[in-house]
């Protein structure tokens, strides 16, 4: 008896709901109705016979025009994004510690501190917010991300936000273009400052990749100094293939700015560039002279860590990490063990 | 371009001028025509890639092989640098003794060294504490070699880690500290502030023993250190050129590097302090007024605490590294030229504001014997040729001089003052009657070597440092100050500063000539 009621009760409101998607229907048609009379040009034009429509120029990827994203409105905007949500996540999902301030005094004391080049190595898609939050405030308002072409700007919707709230401009990794190149150097001419990954990409097992020579290539042909950064611990926190984050800690530490030396081509620079890295990274889990000798040494550890693959190579990941700020989080409390009684 | 030093002659348009008084400050007016305030110079241009100067000052040095043919494997190394008591106030980080060490220890890893040995060059000074290493070396220097033991604080009383170099022509032992007298290399790193510091007192006095260090920290030498600034002229530094005579031949081979700061002293918003008043604008005015009135109410120890927080904001002007002795005068040149000003003629009465801190208090109290030391030795010593005040002539110092004293820092000094200078303020009387009781004193000694505490003896070296002054003043007056303190001390306690010029009259009659001296920043009056 009881059972019956409730199905019927279920009935009665099936039943009404479709009349009421019926009514919704019916509106929508008489209100539509009118438009379909009206043709081009408010309607998208018919294609004569025979006639072949040139296709769209590209607009995404490494073609999408990033210009309007730093017209006044848009940084203002920008600012406050930076500020506000992105510095609070970055605070609330990775809680940095922020190390090496002291090695850019030079260049921060200057009255109008000239552009610079961020050259940090790329765990996570955390590791921009977190150097928006890390690079000193000299920097922080006109800095610009070089961002993948085909991963940032691959939608509409997605290119439109990583310019507006990243300042990212799309760059090809596999090909460095001119045009990606000639954008860097006017931007860089205009003040801007850059963050670029030299390794092209986030980490695919936790280690680091070899580096490209973007960093060095821009470099050598702006005069703008390259700082290595090393920032640890983000790829425990968001990690490639991680589906969402876990909060932990991790740390950002700048090293002394680089310039190209008298005679030296742009991959030697890119080989120092990527040593230097790797010592900060040697410092970080470990202390200043002791990574000093073993950079002396040229026995910095690499960023892409033991050459073996397989289980081995994971099994030294977990080691490396406790070592690093991400063992920290998992540090757990000492307890002493309960032997019973009172 | 910065202006040079500036001698204004008061006249009845002048504002009135700024005298600090501790962890306070006032403005007073000085009599019209017959009154003159000594400005120090602007602060020079400062060294832009101040690490490229650095490392081009070890490959490029003065008299000297390079820092990277000096080092090799195997080898002894040992930096020493200056401690808490430079700068004053203390710079921002990174200071630029991080700065030199990072660049030494580079070489020494691309040379590899291993054994590599800092040290703090305290002397008889107090330990520093953790957070003050951190402050003057950086958390990695800090951090890479403090938990080894390979950053330690000099020991002056330690027999175990002493040694003796040698002896001087006029029976002078020089024994300093034995990691440093037996490396292949002692690198040292100066913070020179004043024409006083560095050459070779930097290891003869930082790194030696209360032995050694008493024979140019005593009466007779410092009453004939005219002056301090002048080492020419300096008998305590003709004592430490003659010990460092024998440093160079029996001791480490030495490699010297100094630096010279400018004088951007005060950060904002305190930078009004270091202005002629004459160019304050409306928010220095505004600040001067909020800052005085909010200090006049609030509780010395917070206003102590404000003042001993302060960062300068002090750049590096030179870098020079090599022979102790090359690298000594080309590092004198420097510092004059940022600080000297030229004045015509001594005066009757020299005024001066004691401010918040001098080399012997940093984060901590400015005792009655540190003000004396402050006005009488480092002040009334900041001359060349001849002092700016006549033999005769009257010191008025302002200093609140409350007798407060810190525990911890300063035990020695609590009873220097109870003790001592209720007996005597003659340096000679109290050095014969009393210094030894006071340097071989076992507690002061565990404090000393254990704490946070200067040596025993170090209350009678800073009286020492005032001796000149205190021969040379026919009177000395402290305005502001608590008048049993400041009568303790053997001079004359006055309410305000026209009580203390009707004081004066005693000794340099009705109308004397006065001259004020407007420091910090630092200056060197050039008296002709």
């Amino acid at each position: 008896m009881g059972k019956q009621s409730v199905s019927g009760s279920k009935r009665v409101w099936l039943h009404r709901a479709q009349r009421a998607a019926g009514g919704v229907e019916g509106v929508v048609r008489t209100a539509a109705s009118p438009l379909r009379s009206y043709g081009f040009p408010y309607r998208s034009p018919t294609v004569p016979r025979g006639v072949e429509v040139p296709a769209d120029a590209p607009s995404l990827g490494a073609d999408y025009d990033t210009d309007w994203a730093r017209s006044p409105v848009a940084r203002a905007t920008r600012g406050v994004i930076i500020e506000g949500p992105i510095r609070l996540a970055a605070r609330l999902i990775t809680d940095p510690e922020i190390l090496g301030y002291d090695r850019l005094t030079d260049l921060t004391a200057l009255d109008d501190p000239p552009p610079v080049i961020f050259a940090p190595n790329h765990h996570s898609h955390l590791d921009t917010g977190l150097m928006l939050r890390a690079v000193p405030p000299e920097w922080r308002h006109d800095l610009v991300i070089a961002a993948a072409a085909d991963y940032f700007f691959d939608k509409r919707w997605k290119a439109a936000v990583s310019a507006l709230a990243l300042n990212a401009i799309p760059i090809d990794r596999d090909v460095t273009g001119r045009r990606a190149a000639d954008l860097i150097r006017s931007l860089m001419a205009e003040g801007h400052s850059l963050v670029i990954y030299p390794e092209g990409g986030r980490s695919p097992d936790g280690w680091g990749q070899s580096f490209k020579g973007g960093a060095a290539y821009l470099s050598a042909r702006t005069g703008a100094p390259v700082i290595p950064v090393f920032i640890d611990g983000t790829g425990s926190i968001f990690g490639k293939g991680m589906k969402r984050p876990k909060p932990g800690r991790s740390r950002v530490v700048f090293g002394h700015p680089m310039w190209l030396d008298d005679g030296e081509n742009t991959r030697r620079f890119n080989t120092r560039i990527e040593a230097a890295v790797s010592a900060l990274g040697d410092e970080t889990l470990t202390d200043a002279w002791s990574a000093r000798q073993r950079a002396a040494r040229g026995e910095s550890p690499p960023l892409g860590g033991p050459t073996y693959n397989g289980w081995r190579r994971q099994w030294e990941l977990s080691e490396h990490r406790k070592r690093g700020v991400a063992g920290l989080r998992r540090r757990q409390k000492r307890r002493w063990p309960d032997l019973g009684g009172r | 371009m910065p202006r040079p030093g500036f001698v204004l002659d008061v006249d009845r348009s002048t504002p009135p001028t700024l005298f600090w008084r501790g962890e306070r400050f006032s403005l007073e007016r000085l009599p019209a025509d017959r009154s003159r305030i000594i400005y120090p110079p602007e602060p020079l241009a400062p060294l832009e890639n101040l690490d490229g100067a650095i490392r081009h000052a070890l490959l490029n040095p003065h008299d000297s092989d390079p820092l990277p043919a000096l080092l090799f494997p195997g080898m002894r190394l040992t930096i020493a640098f200056d401690d808490v008591s430079l700068s004053l106030p203390k710079m921002r980080r990174p200071d630029s003794r991080q700065r030199m060490i990072e660049a030494v220890l580079d070489l020494a890893a691309e040379a590899g060294v291993d054994d590599v040995h800092i040290i703090a060059a305290l002397g008889l000074h107090r330990r520093m504490h953790e957070y003050e290493l951190r402050h003057v070396l950086g958390d990695r220097v800090y951090d890479a070699f403090h938990p080894r033991g390979m950053l330690y604080q000099h020991d002056a009383e330690d027999p175990d880690n002493l040694a003796v170099v040698g002896t001087t022509p006029h029976g002078e032992v020089l024994e300093i500290n034995k990691r440093a007298a037996e490396s292949d290399l002692v690198v040292y790193l100066n913070v020179n502030q004043s024409a006083m510091d560095g050459g070779w007192k930097s290891i003869t006095t930082g790194l030696a023993s209360y032995r050694c260090l008493s024979h140019h920290h005593n009466p007779e030498t410092l009453q004939n250190t005219r002056s301090l600034v002048d080492r020419h002229k300096s008998d305590l530094h003709k004592s430490v050129w003659r010990m460092g005579e024998v440093l160079k031949a029996d001791g480490p081979k030495i490699f010297q590097i100094e630096t010279t700061l400018n004088t951007d002293t005060f950060p904002t918003p305190f930078d009004f302090l270091s202005k002629r008043e004459w160019e304050w604008n409306a928010k220095d005015r505004a600040t001067y007024l909020a800052t005085a009135k909010a200090l006049d109410r609030t509780p010395t120890r917070m206003a102590r605490k404000i003042f001993h927080g302060i960062e300068a904001p002090y750049r590096t002007t030179s870098v020079q590294a090599g022979d102790t002795d090359a690298v000594h005068e080309i590092t004198l040149q420097h510092v004059f030229d940022q600080q000297v000003v030229e004045v015509e003629g001594q005066t009757d009465i020299l005024t001066m504001g004691i401010p918040f801190i001098s080399p012997y208090n940093p984060e901590s109290i400015m005792n009655p014997i540190l003000v004396m030391c402050m006005g009488l030795g480092y002040l009334f010593n900041m001359y060349r040729n001849k002092p700016l005040v006549r033999e005769g002539g009257v010191v008025i110092m302002t200093h609140p001089t409350y007798r407060d004293f810190h525990p911890v820092h300063h035990p020695s000094y609590i009873d220097f003052f109870d003790e001592v200078l209720a007996d005597t303020n003659d340096p000679a009387v109290m050095s014969s009657k009393w210094e030894q009781r006071y340097a071989e004193d076992e507690w002061y000694r565990h404090l000393y070597r254990t704490g946070n505490a200067y040596h025993g003896v170090h209350p009678f070296y800073a009286w020492y440092w005032g001796a000149h002054g205190q021969q040379h003043a026919g009177k000395v007056i402290i305005v502001g100050g608590d008048p049993a303190t400041v009568r303790r001390l053997g001079f004359t306690p006055a309410s305000t500063m026209d009580d203390a010029f009707e004081l004066a009259t005693d000794t340099v009659g009705r109308s004397p000539s006065i001259t004020h001296l407007h420091v910090p920043a630092m200056l060197v009056a050039d008296v002709k």
